[in-house]
């Protein structure tokens, strides 16, 4: 392996070889309409970009901004919806992506963290907080949590410490880092 | 995840149309979604009907307020309408799952869940036995750890308890559901879910001589498989309150140990109409009939309350984990018929 090759590089890489490999020989498009079809095309946006996609019927959200997408900021921690790692939005509402089938999602605009900071660069509010209140310990839950906690002050629940434990308890973290994130979710709150 | 067909329906009446053999309705999906990678649903084809417009409004329609089925959990729960008049529904649906899922999940799919059995739920092939899983394999709750499972209306087949809060809530509420399979019919929330001992009556009713026993362990609502959930309809009593109670052994984002959903129409101190559901106690919301019955005309005090509450004892029927569960539902009912009064 080439010393220019990073580990992420190099198991996408892998991935696709082995996505091309399981592709039957001879699949075409399936035929837009109201066909049940086994695999599926899906016109979507994702962090402002639109996004065309043909992929097997049970892809998930998560599965393809990971996979195919290359965007794997979003975590896949439990994949059944009980760790919050995979959290993103959708049409603004924060789901768990391992949850939703990308055939799901024609139409909707998506946002993963890799879309929660500004365009130049510049961190979003609840980003800075993170790093300002030492909210993360691990980082895989980081993520989640902060697409979580930008939602979470968006919907007007980040009210109180009480309310933000209730309203981020779908965000687990295994560090325990919740004091931290917690504060640092309420100090972007202010800031909003 | 086995692959599948998936076509989306514009309209109920396209959607029941569409389903044939091994076909599965999705909206939210996720339940369904783990229940496929568990292998407890091998749907071929998952015909989407979350995109049906216009079954997700909440309104007040003449006294009754009609939620549709495409409602999500978090949108029910913090509608003026319903924080107004079902105050125990909005916190039932609040006080379920977490956030992520609450915007995802909808109200039509939450009483559709199957039972958290940690025997149930497991990856196929399963070691143990499941009755709900394959019938006539037995089941390993029965006299294995079954300190979540069912304290009422069991029987020896399967001791699984129903998870959902909401659906206590609509029970609590004498909600219908208004179904559509070759026709439209409403199906009270009280009768929808069915506990073991009820589905040994509807599998001898039913006469399939040619099934094992065993099979009753699958039957869990009185919603045909044909049939699709639109709205639920809830009767909107004008000075009745509500109230819902969760306890868990985490404060959010945990299943119920056992919950309580309560109403309460009060006359010059004295209890005129009182509704109570218990959840997590058996595989269906259990109204307490006869507790209901014997506070007409009490006092909102506790002693009174806990005194219509001992039907409750002698009716249930405990497994070796699980004793704890009847004072635990006895208390809760109190305090959520107390809350319910205003009394905190």
């Amino acid at each position: 392996m080439t010393d220019s090759l990073s580990r992420r590089e190099f198991l996408g890489a892998s991935g696709a070889a082995v996505g091309v490999a399981l592709t039957p020989a001879g699949a075409t498009a399936a035929p837009k309409g109201r066909t049940a079809e086994r695999m599926v095309d899906v016109t979507c946006n994702v962090n402002g970009r639109p996004v065309s996609a043909h992929v097997e019927a049970r892809t998930t959200l998560l599965d393809h901004l990971r996979e195919r997408m290359d965007l794997t900021g979003t975590k896949k921690g439990c994949n059944e919806g009980a760790c919050g790692a995979c959290t993103v939005l959708v049409d603004g509402k924060r789901m768990n992506a391992c949850l939703i089938l990308l055939a799901q999602c024609e139409g909707r605009a998506i946002t993963t963290v890799e879309g929660i900071a500004q365009p130049d660069g510049s961190l979003h509010p609840v980003q800075q907080a993170f790093i300002d209140h030492d909210a993360f310990q691990c980082g895989f839950c980081t993520p989640g949590q902060v697409v979580s906690a930008a939602a979470c002050i968006a919907e007007g629940h980040a009210t109180s410490e009480a309310s933000v434990r209730e309203w981020m308890s779908g965000n687990l973290c295994r560090c325990s880092a919740y004091p931290q994130i917690t504060a640092a979710v309420l100090a972007a709150a202010r800031r909003a | 995840m086995q692959n599948f067909s998936y076509v989306s329906a514009a309209r109920p009446e396209e959607a029941v149309k569409a389903l044939g053999r091994g076909c599965a309705f999705i909206a939210g999906g996720t339940e369904l979604l783990n229940w496929m990678r568990l292998g407890i649903a091998t749907p071929d084809t998952l015909i989407d009907i979350g995109g049906m417009e216009g079954h997700s409004r909440i309104e007040r329609t003449g006294d009754h307020l009609i939620i549709g089925a495409l409602a999500t959990l978090n949108e029910v729960g913090e509608h003026p309408l319903v924080r107004a008049h079902a105050t125990v529904l909005a916190d039932a649906c609040l006080k379920a799952a977490s956030p992520q899922i609450r915007n995802r999940a909808t109200l039509g799919g939450n009483v559709l869940q199957k039972t958290r059995c940690a025997y149930f739920r497991s990856e196929t092939p399963l070691p143990w036995g499941c009755n709900k899983r394959s019938p006539g394999s037995g089941c390993a709750a029965r006299d294995g750890l079954n300190e979540l499972h069912a304290v009422l209306g069991w029987a020896d087949h399967c001791v699984a308890t129903h998870p959902s809060d909401p659906a206590v809530a609509l029970a609590c509420l004498d909600a219908s559901a208004e179904v559509m399979g070759k026709r439209r019919r409403m199906l009270p929330m009280t009768d929808f879910h069915v506990s073991q001992v009820e589905a040994q009556a509807m599998f001898k009713a039913a006469g399939t001589g040619s099934l094992l026993p065993a099979h009753e362990a699958q039957i869990e609502t009185r919603l045909a498989r044909d049939e699709l959930i639109l709205a639920y309809h809830i009767p909107i009593h004008d000075g009745e309150r509500s109230a819902y109670l969760k306890v868990r052994e985490r404060e959010s984002y945990e299943y119920a140990l056992v919950s309580a959903a309560a109403t309460v129409a009060l006359d010059g101190g004295l209890i005129t109409r009182a509704r109570i559901a218990l959840g997590s106690v058996a595989q269906k919301p259990w109204r307490l009939v006869e507790t209901e019955a014997a506070l007409i005309g009490r006092r909102l005090v506790r002693e009174e309350i806990s005194a219509a509450l001992r039907t409750l004892f002698e009716q249930a029927r405990p497994l070796a984990h699980n004793e704890y569960k009847v004072q635990l539902a006895a208390n809760a009912a109190l305090r959520a018929v107390l809350a319910a009064g205003g009394v905190s």
